[in-house]
């Protein structure tokens, strides 16, 4: 239970300080690598929450292809160096009302307590995240496949190069 | 102060969203507000996780949610950057603020 506790933490720290620094940095690729610490101590949150499929499917997924898609993003476009400020009155706003946001579900959550119960979500994970995936989810994970067809057609035809008529 | 591990992850989980909603509405780079999008549907991931062990009814059902969760994620970002190329053919700029055509 400490050992847990502890590897929280540092889990923890690195996710809010990557976070952090994604939106304090100056450079718009230093920002994406920033954000790469978030996703991997993500990835490490879900194995201590005995989700080791779902941390594999996290480093795959967001810390390899989002971020180099990202990345892609940022090189094929042209990015001055520094970032301009907003405004200021937006600035305070928005700051404003994330506090209360915040301070609104804090309340909410920081007593909660549903008691600890012996799992067994640790064993076999992954093969019984396949087993639930092709009968109890079977309708939905096809139509994910029909979403992620779509997706890419989509992509492909909103970034060709529109032909001249 | 608490101990409960589910207050604890749904705190962090609370905080990396404030952060990532915080990018979505102050950055005026598209690429990074596309990101802190990403960074907002990961917090919400935490949570479904979370509550799949320490809610209270544990089981597999949050984590095959947040895989679904996962994979509109990668489907949205995709769409996103194709339509940020688009854009960007057209505007050459990457700033949020220039992309106004539909306000006048």
């Amino acid at each position: 239970m400490n050992g847990e506790i502890i590897a929280f933490s540092i889990l923890a720290f690195v996710a809010i300080i990557g976070a952090l620094f994604m939106i304090q940095l100056r450079k718009v690729v230093h920002m994406v690598v920033a954000l790469v610490f978030t996703f991997l101590s993500l990835a490490g949150l879900y194995v201590l929450l005995s989700a080791e499929f779902a941390a594999a499917v996290q480093v795959l997924i967001y810390s390899g292809a989002i971020t180099i898609m990202m990345l892609f993003g940022i090189m094929l476009t042209r990015h001055g160096d520094e970032e301009k400020k907003g405004s200021r009155k937006k600035s305070v706003a928005i700051f404003l009302f994330l506090i209360a946001f915040a301070f609104s579900f804090y309340i909410g959550i920081s007593q909660l307590d549903f008691g600890q119960q012996e799992t067994t979500l640790h064993v076999d994970n992954t093969k019984e995240i396949g087993i639930l995936l092709y009968s109890h989810y079977i309708i939905p994970f096809e139509l994910t496949s029909v979403v992620l067809l779509v997706a890419l057609v989509g992509a492909i035809l909103l970034a060709k190069k529109e032909e001249e008529e | 102060m608490t101990s409960s591990p589910l207050a604890l992850y749904l705190m962090l989980a609370l905080v990396l969203f404030c952060i990532g909603m915080y990018g979505a509405l102050m950055k005026r780079n598209t690429v990074i507000v596309l990101i802190s999008i990403e960074l907002m549907l990961n917090a919400a991931n935490l949570n479904f996780i979370a509550f799949s062990k320490y809610g209270p009814n544990p089981s597999l059902f949050g984590q095959v949610f947040s895989l679904f969760s996962i994979t509109i994620a990668a489907a949205e970002a995709a769409v996103g950057l194709a339509i940020l190329m688009a854009i960007y053919r057209q505007r050459k700029s990457v700033h949020i603020d220039d992309y106004d055509s539909l306000k006048h």
